[in-house]
């Protein structure tokens, strides 16, 4: 054997070399014990080699333009420090959307690093695991950009200061902890469906692309910044979500019904966390970029239209609670926003009421219906105000068992009507916020019986104490400055003296 | 028939890329939001090496679309000379 | 529009977020790599059992026998975060490329010896499937470690070790003219060949361990110990006097790996170690069952590339260099 000219390969042939060649066929150790997650759920994989790598990444490219992306990024951040870029965002306001995202979203975006280590490894297939390694790879590094990017609004904002400690605790953030934890307490082709295909191609486009076109048109160019960047990595993630769904579907016939159960679970449960995103955009960005109704007509509508009508031929339906979806898209914001207005005692960032001009775009948006429900509210607590009584409800709400949420959500055909649903399991009742909760909890009771509720836990002395100051310290919630309403808030007074000084500096 | 979807960074790196597209793809429509720009085009979509190569004066490697690529919806298809997005149905 | 704000009104409310405050004793700046690593992971109030390991919390301590009081003692010392580490590897990838064209120019590789060629094929290219092993064990820590000090930089030598067998791969194309032959004749050899099964049952063995530490003990320290200074430092060495200097000058990057990354491998021992007793006689344990292991398992190849008389020196020289690692860091 000596070396010759060398022949060309394609991209594809040259990507199979160096990534399908690298397994073998374990013979000192049983496959089973190698790989003990591969068969528990019930998925028949007739054959791994028939998985179609969703994208031909090696890790030397991976480096090379994963490094370019990350030189761009930090020098946008670096820049952004520098030249004090938070005083040139449109309104102290805004920046309560970032406190949301990286108390609750940057540790999913850590749980989904993890995750994806754990399938990874986990999955008899080659391609398949280097995709989802790339992918658990690509989770941390949004993790970290995330933390980096907010870090420079931390050193002046309230809010922003113990996100991973509040995450394991607080309240509303329970909800994005216990999808995250529901879905890497699941087996490996539920998490990939649940993360893989449901939340990274039906739901992240939602997350990033209004969202992150809004802090554009905000001026926060740290965060659109980091919000695109993350977003190219998310391209890879969703072919491999749709790869990985085709391929469990062609294995075999038997999969279609439980893939079905799986993406009616995940759809419902991605859903409901996006009921913060959609307040986010109706009623915290000072500059909107589109009502949520129109964000989630485009992305999930025409796109998940689009994408079902082409798993249709496997025998895949709709989501079957995306009706309901549908129906709450006109008030889902509001309904979120009315909630937080009221729990802002409680919770770790600012809320406000709206203005009278952004009351008039919310009505222009949703139409009359609208209107005539939540226009008296707005007009109710704004009287409640200027007599100085800001409305704060002093109980503790009753949580949905799944999906965490206070129960606030109405009845699908029933605005006016909160919505109840309960079952019983082995003599307990629970209850839920909607019927997808409701069908979900019956899939698997014996999983959702143990959701650490904080309710529960704080009714059960797990939380610092019975008060809501001795709460608020467990939560490491500084009671004045991360609470209440931004109005009179030190993020306000501080906001009010950067523009005093511009004033000052423009005369 | 539904929309593939594309969406691209909107700077100047990928105004070649976008230039190249809506040329190849004379179907297609544009959505401009701060930041990005949508491309939604009946059924499929096709991304050339070559045109893109032509719009920006020097050579582009195919895999160069992950500098500019923010989103997309459709099923994807890649090699040394194209990258499509396609639905089939 | 220039925004010029006077100095006194942008006074910093805090220097760092607060669970890093805490830790430092003081609100002082943090560097990104502390952002970036400390208190990440979640550390309380889990919802559910995972489905797949019912005995544990989702994230566990007990998982591994090592006991730490903060698993964030256990840093990284490169201070990698993502961003730092892909700018690293993507400077040093540029260097390997560098060198993968000059030798393609230079017809570097038509000069090998062919009987030559045939013994780098037998003896580096089924090291890919050891590189696999041990990408799939650092993906493993990364699933199931505990703390992200620890997690994280495994997550980024899971990376490092499928670039490596890819990098080994693309030696093998080179070695075929981009045919598949080398590789699947080394494939036969891991997979067929007695003097390689040692080793593919010690790497297949190393899978089912259910402990991390041990298996980042295992992997990263007693089997990459014997493996990188005996294939890239003894065989390179036989290699380029054998007139096949071009692969030595193509692994460059696994020399300079290595030594960047034993840094790394080696604070984790050294800290776990000193934390407690126990500690370090489950470390001295592990570490002898698998040092053994391995030098027991190269040997035959060792002999194979090398002969008889300085094949069992040159794994013996290596033993006693990771043993003497092994002494620094408490465990020998």
């Amino acid at each position: 054997m000596s070396v010759t000219a060398p022949k060309k390969l394609s991209l594809k042939e040259r990507y199979r070399i160096l990534t399908r060649g690298l397994d073998w066929t374990p013979t000192y150790q049983e496959p089973a014990k190698i790989f003990p997650h591969a068969e528990f759920e019930g998925i028949k994989i007739r054959d791994w080699d028939g998985f179609v790598d969703p994208f031909r990444l090696t890790m030397d490219s991976y480096w090379k333009y994963q490094a370019e992306k990350e030189r761009k990024l930090y020098a946008v951040l670096d820049s952004f420090q520098q030249n004090n870029g938070q005083t040139a965002i449109t309104d102290g306001r805004y920046v309560n959307v970032l406190k949301i995202f990286l108390t609750a979203i940057t540790p999913g975006e850590y749980q989904a690093h993890r995750g994806f280590a754990m399938l990874g490894r986990q999955v008899p297939n080659v391609g398949l695991r280097i995709a989802a390694q790339m992918q658990s790879l690509d989770e941390l590094r949004h993790a970290q950009t995330q933390i980096h990017s907010c870090s420079h609004y931390n050193k002046y904002f309230d809010g922003l200061h113990s996100f991973s400690y509040q995450h394991d605790r607080v309240w509303y953030l329970s909800v994005v902890k216990s999808f995250f934890d529901d879905a890497r307490t699941s087996g490996p082709f539920e998490f990939l469906i649940a993360i893989g295909f449901s939340f990274e191609y039906v739901l992240t486009n939602l997350l990033f692309v209004p969202f992150m076109s809004g802090a554009a048109y905000n001026g926060d160019l740290s965060t659109v910044t980091f919000g695109f960047s993350a977003q190219s990595d998310e391209s890879r993630h969703m072919t491999l979500g749709l790869e990985a769904i085709k391929f469990i579907l062609e294995q075999h016939e038997d999969n279609a019904a439980i893939v079905q159960k799986w993406i009616d679970k995940w759809f419902w449960r991605g859903y409901r966390i996006l009921a913060i995103l959609a307040m986010m955009m109706d009623y915290m960005l000072p500059k909107r970029i589109m009502p949520w109704k129109d964000a989630w007509d485009i992305y999930f509508n025409e796109a998940g239209g689009a994408l079902f009508g082409d798993l249709a031929r496997y025998g895949i339906k709709m989501p079957n609670t995306a009706e309901v979806a549908n129906k709450e898209a006109f008030r889902l914001s509001t309904e979120t926003m009315l909630t937080f207005y009221q729990m802002g005692h409680a919770s770790g960032f600012h809320s406000w009421l709206p203005s009278e001009d952004e009351l008039k775009w919310l009505a222009e948006a949703y139409g009359p219906e609208w209107e005539r429900l939540y226009l008296p509210r707005f007009k109710y607590f704004r009287e409640l105000e200027a007599k100085g009584e800001h409305y704060y409800n002093p109980s503790l709400p009753q949580l949905c068992q799944v999906c965490q949420i206070p129960m606030f959500f109405t009845e699908p055909d029933d605005p006016t009507k909160i919505c109840f649903r309960d079952t019983v399991y082995n003599g307990d009742r629970y209850h839920f916020c909607s019927d997808g909760c409701q069908h979900i909890f019956e899939g698997e009771p014996e999983k959702y019986v143990q959701a650490w509720l904080p309710v529960h836990q704080v009714m059960q002395g797990n939380c610092g104490g019975a008060t809501i100051d001795e709460i608020r310290k467990y939560w490491r919630v500084e009671d004045g400055e991360d609470n209440y309403d931004y109005v009179g808030s030190p993020d306000e007074t501080m906001w009010k003296s950067w523009q005093a000084d511009r004033l000052k500096v423009g005369s | 028939m539904s929309n593939v979807s594309i969406t691209l960074y909107n700077n100047d790196e990928s105004r070649g890329l976008i230039a190249a597209i809506l040329k190849d793809n004379p179907a297609s429509t544009t959505m401009r939001m701060p930041g990005v720009v949508k491309i939604d085009c009946p059924n499929k979509l096709t991304i050339l090496r070559e045109t893109v190569e032509n719009e920006l004066g020097r050579p582009w490697d195919v895999q160069q679309l992950h500098m500019s690529l923010v989103s997309l919806s459709g099923m994807v298809d890649e090699d040394d000379d194209y990258f499509t997005i396609a639905w089939n149905h | 529009m220039h925004i010029d704000i006077k100095a006194a009104s942008l006074q910093q409310k805090r220097q760092a977020y607060k669970h890093l405050a805490k830790r430092f004793g003081e609100d002082r700046p943090a560097s990104r790599y502390e952002e970036g690593t400390l208190d990440l992971a979640p550390e309380a109030n889990f919802h559910y059992r995972p489905l797949w390991d019912a005995d544990h919390e989702l994230y566990d301590k007990t998982r591994s026998k090592i006991t730490m009081k903060d698993w964030y003692a256990l840093r990284d010392p490169r201070q990698f975060y993502y961003a730092n580490y892909n700018i690293t590897r993507a400077g040093q990838i540029e260097s390997v490329e560098h060198n993968f064209d000059m030798v393609e120019k230079r017809g570097m590789l038509t000069a090998i010896p062919a009987e030559w060629v045939e013994r780098i094929t037998f003896y580096l290219l089924p090291l890919r499937h050891y590189e696999w092993g041990a990408n799939m064990n650092n993906c493993q820590i990364t699933a199931l470690g505990h703390g992200t000090a620890l997690t994280a930089p495994t997550c980024f030598a899971m990376g490092d070790r499928l670039g490596i067998a890819q990098l080994i791969g693309r030696i093998g194309l080179a070695l075929a003219s981009n045919n598949e032959t080398a590789l699947n004749a080394a494939k036969d050899a891991w997979v067929n060949h007695p003097d390689w099964q040692g080793v593919r049952k010690m790497v297949e063995d190393s899978l089912v361990l259910e402990d991390p530490m041990e298996l980042f003990l295992a992997q990263n320290l007693a089997l990459d110990g014997i493996v990188y200074p005996l294939v890239y430092g003894a065989f390179s060495r036989e290699s380029d006097r054998r007139g096949g200097a071009a692969i030595s000058f193509l692994c460059s990057f696994m020399n300079e790996w290595y030594e960047e990354t034993g840094k790394w491998v080696d604070a984790v021992i050294k800290v776990a170690a000193a934390e407690n007793d126990e500690n370090k006689a489950l470390l001295k344990s592990w570490f002898a069952i698998w040092e053994a292991r391995a030098v027991a398992a190269f040997k035959p190849l060792s002999v194979a590339v090398l002969g008889a008389e300085a094949g069992a020196q040159a794994i013996a020289d290596v033993e006693a260099t990771l043993k003497a690692r092994a002494a620094k860091l408490g465990i020998a």
